[in-house]
């Protein structure tokens, strides 16, 4: 017998019994739930939650702090222009920014790039996010956005353009806008590389980016007023 | 038969080292706390909890299925689907793969299943370079020993421990400990070996039957350099880590790093769904006794565990003695209930290096009843005949007392008695480990059953 066929007659004969049905999750529709388990339902029935958010308070300021709680940063920018003063103003002394969007040309395109060793100079890397999750402060990548998977951890430091518009409340919402199969690689990045396996210290820059920097800006095609 | 793992003279060994047993017991205690509040600000816990038991309970009742969903899923993505019944079959696919691909050299993240397979050493006595990537892993790595802990690996030791460590392997300055430093230098001398590395190995969290990939959660981004710079990239996947659909993961990924750290999440959660562009896409799924504990109805729920750790952080004697005492791959009382499915005559000891006080219970995120486990196994060990001396004596006694009502409440009195009376080495002697290190506390005036007889007969 192989292997696949000694486990799975193995599995078969131990399952469980008897055997418990699936649970529906919460998703967008939020169907079959009681009550959403997003933070502003629940906040408007418990009154006094430590720690949690103000109710009142709109999606991105939220996502914006739980961002910063876990180590990055995020700045509000008019345009592209904004954007490539920012980069500059942030990273004076940078060499090599290597980039994947239009608004940011920086040094060096990643599209250019043929294997990913060939970022192992990259000061700054550029790369636009499609979704950001309030709750955890995180914003998605995939192959898609980073062209070379690598860019996003072997740049020193990391800068990620997302549309304001573009920020959900919870991983169950930002679970049911992407679609995993798609994309090999797709990554939540919640601030950047970090450690605390040195005494609990927490230290930015552990093996992958030191810093990570949010600049919320729309894509130029949303800013049309059409 | 094998010798037993002997956890109290290992937890000795580390209480007595200069300040560890304090700096651990702070460290870990404070992952605890993280937790607490992280978990306060999610009202909606204990329907997660209970949403996240379900559906692990529900996977492994229809294992088989989700199994072969994953296959087929992971196939049509190009993954290579691996099968491997124990760890000496998962060793030797991986090695197969490596060869095929002449790989000299590979950096790998933190993978406990890999851990319990022996991977290094065996990859190693082959030939092949193997640098863990995740730096507490490193730390162990370079130190010789295995992860005392599954979420932070050095945990248990003091940032000069690191300093000496790093200045004999790596050749930093001795007297340099600030954690910064320390951390600095390890990404300056890893940077290198993830540029030169033939492969990268991980293990995953979490494996999805319905869009045939696996996520990695990590706050390094480790695993990321991993699965991005080499051509190359295994994962190795315990079987019990399936999961039935993209859209549970929102309920596990909000649990997982609230319970281990306190964080909303780790800073990196990262899903692999077929080979990168130009690289290559291994996976391994490995039974390893997992399919006898799915038969098991005292312990298959062990199954549903995410390695999140907060079991370990809350356990009064896993913070004093520290994870290496347990002397096997998993510690903590996670580690309590999974290691005798292993091997029960080596770990025999371990379901009594617990004190049962059921804290580990209240913060499963996937509500295992580990206490109740731990008890379990004890019975298993004694009904086994493998209680040591020691325990065989204390409990033939104890057996006799509870069994007979008005010894139990001759003793009580004695009990008392003795507590206030009795020299102290007669209950601090060397058939009582657990007493070293420990006052009893104040006695109260009155047993329970005193008070009980005269509360209940006052009208
Ligand atoms: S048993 Fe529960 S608390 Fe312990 S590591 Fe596993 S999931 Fe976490």
């Amino acid at each position: 017998m192989s292997p696949r066929e000694a486990i799975l007659s193995a599995v078969r004969k131990n399952l469980p019994r008897p055997a418990v049905p699936l649970p529906e999750v919460p998703g967008s529709e939020r169907k079959g739930i009681k009550h959403g388990l997003g933070y502003k339902e629940h906040l408007t029935r418990l009154p006094e939650v430590p720690g949690a958010p103000d109710v009142n308070e709109p999606l991105l300021p939220y996502f914006r702090r739980q961002l910063e709680a876990m180590g990055g940063r995020s700045f509000e920018v008019a345009d592209a222009a904004a954007a490539r003063a920012k980069v500059a103003e942030l990273f004076p002394d940078a060499n090599v920014v290597c980039s994947a969007v239009s608004e940011v040309p920086g040094t060096r395109r990643i599209q250019d790039v043929r294997d990913p060793h060939e970022l192992n100079d990259v000061d700054v890397g550029v790369v636009r996010s499609p979704l950001g999750v309030a709750e955890a402060g995180a914003v998605w990548l995939t192959q898609a956005e980073l062209v070379v998977n690598a860019l996003g951890v072997l740049s020193q430091h990391l800068v990620v353009l997302l549309d304001p518009a573009a920020v959900v409340e919870t991983m169950h919402d930002a679970y049911e806008r992407i679609d995993l199969a798609s994309s090999p690689y797709g990554v939540f990045l919640a601030g950047p590389s970090a450690t605390g396996d040195i005494e609990g210290v927490i230290i930015h820059g552990a093996q992958g980016a030191r810093s990570l920097t949010v600049l919320l800006l729309a894509p130029a095609a949303r800013k049309d007023p059409r | 038969m094998t010798r037993p793992v002997d956890p109290e003279r290992r937890a000795a060994g580390f209480i007595a080292l200069e300040l560890h047993e304090s700096t651990h017991d702070r460290l870990v205690w404070g992952m605890r706390q993280n937790r607490d509040k992280a978990v306060a600000g999610v009202p909606e816990w204990e329907e997660l909890r209970e949403m996240a038991s379900r559906i692990k309970e529900h996977t492994l009742t229809h294992l088989d299925h989700y199994l072969e969903q994953f296959e087929k899923s992971a196939t049509k993505l190009r993954t290579h689907v691996h099968w491997a019944r124990d760890a000496e079959e998962h060793n030797a696919v991986v090695y197969d793969v490596l060869n095929a691909h002449r790989v000299k050299s590979l950096i790998k993240s933190k993978s406990m299943l890999q851990e319990e397979c022996g991977m290094t050493p065996y990859l190693q006595q082959r030939g092949i370079e193997v640098t863990e990537s995740d730096l507490g892993e490193r730390i162990q790595q370079l130190s010789d020993e295995p992860p005392s802990h599954i979420v932070v690996p050095a945990i248990h030791k003091l940032r000069t421990d690191v300093a000496a460590l790093f200045a004999e392997k790596i050749g930093t300055d001795p007297k340099d400990s600030d954690p910064h430093a320390l951390a600095e230098a390890m990404r300056q001398n890893a940077r290198p070996r993830f540029l030169k590395a033939d492969a990268g190995m991980t293990g995953a969290n979490f494996a999805v039957a319905e869009t045939g990939g696996f996520v990695v959660c990590t706050n390094e981004g480790n695993a990321d350099i991993g699965a991005s710079v080499p051509p190359l990239h295994i994962a190795s996947i315990g079987i019990e880590k399936l999961i039935p659909r993209g859209r549970d993961l929102g309920i596990f990924i909000r649990m997982l790093s609230r319970s281990a750290l306190g964080t909303p999440i780790t800073q990196y959660t990262s899903h692999f769904h077929g080979p990168r562009r130009g690289g290559e896409l291994h996976v391994v799924l490995v039974d390893n006794t997992r399919s006898d504990r799915l038969g098991s109805p005292d312990f298959w729920h062990a199954l549903k565990c995410i390695r999140c750790g907060a079991c370990m952080n809350t356990c009064p004697v896993y913070r004093r003695g520290g994870g290496l005492s347990y002397g096997a791959t998993y510690s903590g009382p996670i580690g309590v209930i999974l290691d005798p499915g292993f091997d029960l005559s080596k770990y025999r000891e371990l379901p009594f290096h617990s004190s049962l006080c059921g804290s580990c219970t209240d913060v499963c995120p996937v509500k295992i009843d580990i206490s109740d486990q731990i008890y379990k196994w004890r019975r298993v060990v004694a009904a086994k005949g493998l209680l040591s001396f020691a325990k065989r004596v204390g409990m033939s006694a104890l057996g006799k007392t509870l069994a007979h009502p008005p010894l139990y409440h001759s003793a009580e009195a004695v009990g008392e008695w003795a507590l206030e009376h009795l020299p102290r080495f007669l209950l601090y002697n060397p058939l009582n480990p657990w007493g070293k290190h420990r006052e009893l506390p104040a006695v109260p005036r009155q047993t329970f059953r005193q008070w009980y007889i005269e509360n209940r007969r006052k009208p």
